[in-house]
């Protein structure tokens, strides 16, 4: 049989039996159906059922606040004084009261009464409360309709149209950088473990020289290819099972909160760039780890070289607010086409906008390029490094090494 | 055809002469005991030969042909830090190993059973590495290298944390291999091994060979012109014995240069007198090798 393809296998099954790999492919759906349910949880416990009418005490000094009390939901109950609204917030006949000073209409102030311990006023009931002075006030002043204008005046939807006027099949939405955004989140996470994950194999290998049983029957390329295939085959069925998982999770997140997250689209471009791009980081941080497991001196000094790269893949992350706000700077060009930052970049530019082609093959080119170029130069520092451990080469040495192998 | 054979190789790393001008060969059927004092090259010998490393010059062929992806598969090789995958169990790392070595699969796990028992490992060989000693490691590991048949064997200490009980069966074991033909070089600190195990012996020092050549006609060319003797009675002086040397249970007497042990021998008998213990003095292998490397030994 092939020994690429028997240390390919090993090292794939090694790689995903590895519980920070099993973990960080299985908390993705667990933690997102977690916060999902826990959502719901909350939302349920705290909105009041169906038939359950929430009830507001409230004393108008101003002598006008008598009409639009119930909305079917919420009923607001009149009280003469703050003693007899006290007394029935005791009694638990109403949730809460307020007090409509007789100088509401120079202050604009009004005061609540509650027996929660809050840190804020709840918006839904600063909405209630809000629609019914609204209501109140401009009762006999106009229609129903325009008051309920008043209230909620603006109401945004754009539309993206393309250079002919179209419609575009795509809808720029805030929320379409959710999913992009965690996928980028995610994948830069997945990188650093799997980079970690091969320095502290090539590590132990190195520090136990059971590399040199293994050079004593296939060749130093041999090896090094099935570890960064293994890798990046690893990273394949980690993406596999986190898309595979996405539409569920979607369907039941925007069955749970509506609104917004009912209008999420994932473009099509982004299940498809998705895999490609994770797979080639993957690949890329893999023949990355190896150059730094070459010339590391145990493990745990190649973690931290590998702070280097695994922390620069983190800089789209790190900027996204600027990217949300300017989101057509040619800086995120640059991170789209710089290898390193290249996975993550794309992830989050696929959920603001369309990439132009150019930019999506050029940033695909530098990425293969630099895997192969990686490659070569990982290769032959590794040859003349495999036999060092508890040194490390300087860099007239590693110069060497890629001069002389 | 000779299993290694080794033309004027010279490596150095940062100016420093790591080997220089060394020559040897192997032959199947043989056991070529590799020694010498710390840093005198035998390990970058083995990593060339190995072709872990490009010597600076010099060349090495192994069966023939300089060293291919095809001549890995009849080469074993026993480093002296041993690991394993803590993490497998014996017989999935023996089996692993050993498919990298070109053996199918079922193959490899029917040789390691038999291994393993002729080791007494066999109940062990669902253990995890992690969880054996390192004395079972090295059996292990051992096993590992032999496992697929291989027509050279190369041994980095093998006995080095043995008890003396997996000591015994290694050097049985592989004592049996030369017996079967295959060609061994055996790099050990303990002489007492080499003395009985090897057939040629290479001692290097200073990266160059000091040594080298078949055991017996070494220690018989360093051998002195004395005999050991214990015998009952007083002897007083013998004529053709030039000194005496008195040790804890016999007294080596130095020869003259004309004077055999025959002679010797001949008039003890003639004086009528009991004798114990009557040996030609030969050095060991060890005082050869003190001798030669001055003392500079690991």
């Amino acid at each position: 049989m092939n020994k690429t393809y028997l240390i390919f296998k090993h090292e794939f099954l090694h790689t995903i039996k590895r519980i920070s790999w099993i973990i960080m492919t299985l908390i993705v759906p667990v933690l997102a159906l977690l916060g999902i349910g826990i959502i719901a949880l909350v939302t349920t416990l705290s909105e009041p059922g169906e038939k359950e009418i929430k009830a507001i005490g409230y004393v108008d000094e101003v002598g006008i606040f008598n009409d639009q009390t119930s909305n079917g939901f919420t009923k607001l109950i009149p009280f003469d004084s703050k003693e007899d609204a006290n007394q029935a917030l005791i009694r638990m006949d109403v949730s809460e009261y307020i007090i409509i000073p007789a100088d509401y209409t120079s202050s604009g102030a009004i005061h609540r009464y509650t027996l929660e311990e809050e840190l804020i006023t709840s918006p839904i009931t600063v909405a209630i409360i809000k629609n019914f002075l609204t209501g109140n006030l401009l009762k006999d002043k106009v229609s129903p309709d325009m008051v309920t204008l008043i209230v909620s005046p603006l109401n945004v939807e754009v539309t993206q149209v393309t250079e002919t006027g179209d419609k575009t099949l795509e809808q720029n939405n805030i929320a379409n950088l959710i999913i992009p955004g965690i996928f980028s989140l995610l994948l830069g996470i997945a990188l650093m473990f799997g980079a970690t994950s091969l320095i502290s194999g090539l590590g132990e290998e190195k520090e136990s020289r059971l590399i040199e049983v293994l050079f004593s029957s296939v060749s130093v390329r041999q090896l090094l290819i099935s570890k960064v295939l293994a890798l990046g085959a690893a990273g394949l069925l980690q993406v596999l099972v986190w898309l595979i998982s996405a539409p569920l999770l979607l369907y039941l997140a925007s069955s749970t909160f509506g609104g917004f997250m009912s209008n999420i689209q994932i473009p099509g471009s982004f299940l498809l760039l998705g895999i490609v791009y994770f797979v080639l980081g993957y690949l890329l941080f893999a023949v990355l780890s190896i150059g730094v497991g070459a010339i590391s001196s145990n493990a745990t000094e190649g973690g931290q070289l590998s702070m280097f790269y695994t922390l620069a893949s983190f800089i789209p992350l790190w900027f996204s607010s600027l990217f949300i706000a300017f989101p057509n700077s040619s800086i995120w060009v640059v991170l789209t086409i710089f290898p390193i930052t290249a996975p993550v970049q794309t992830m989050l530019r696929l959920g603001a906008s369309d990439i132009p082609l150019w930019q999506i093959m050029s940033s695909i080119g530098v990425l293969v390029l630099s895997i192969m170029g990686g490659l070569y130069l990982s290769i032959k520092i590794f040859r003349m490094n495999m036999l060092m451990h508890g040194k490390r080469p300087g860099f007239i040495e590693i110069f060497h090494s890629l001069k002389n192998a | 055809m000779k299993a290694v054979e080794v033309h004027h190789l010279f490596k150095s790393y940062a100016g420093k002469t790591a080997v220089k001008d060394l020559s040897f060969s192997v032959n199947p059927g043989e056991i070529l005991g590799l020694i010498g004092p710390n840093g005198a090259g035998k390990s970058s010998t083995i990593k060339i030969i190995l072709d872990f490393m490009k010597p600076d010059s010099g060349d090495v062929k192994i069966f023939g042909h300089q060293m291919n992806e095809g001549c890995k598969n009849q080469i074993g090789y026993l480093p002296e830090e041993r690991g394993l995958y803590k993490k497998l169990t014996a017989i999935d790392l023996i089996v692993y190993l050993a498919t990298l070595k070109g053996m199918d699969k079922v193959s490899a796990e029917k040789k390691a059973n038999v291994l393993l028992e002729q080791t007494g490992m066999l109940e062990n060989r669902k253990t995890k590495n992690k969880n054996m000693s390192k004395g079972m490691g090295q059996i292990i590991q051992f096993i590992v290298t032999i496992i697929h048949d291989p027509k050279l064997i190369i041994l980095d200490e093998p006995f080095s944390g043995l008890d003396p009980l997996n000591t015994e069966i290694i050097k049985n074991i592989i004592g049996k291999l030369r017996d079967e033909g295959k060609a061994i070089i055996l790099s050990t600190h303990q002489m007492n091994k080499v003395e009985e195990l090897c057939d040629r012996v290479l001692m290097i020092n200073k990266g160059q060979a000091v040594l080298y050549g078949d055991l017996k006609e070494t220690r018989a060319r360093f051998s002195k012109n004395s005999v050991q003797v214990n015998v009952v009675e007083e002897f007083g002086d013998l004529p053709g014995v030039i000194d005496k040397k008195f040790n804890k249970d016999s007294i080596e007497l130095v020869l003259a240069p004309d004077t055999t042990p025959q002679i010797i021998l001949d008039q003890i008998r003639d004086r009528g007198l009991t004798i114990n213990r009557f040996e030609i003095t030969t050095p060991s292998l060890n005082e050869i090798f003190l001798n030669i490397a001055g003392g500079n030994h690991e």
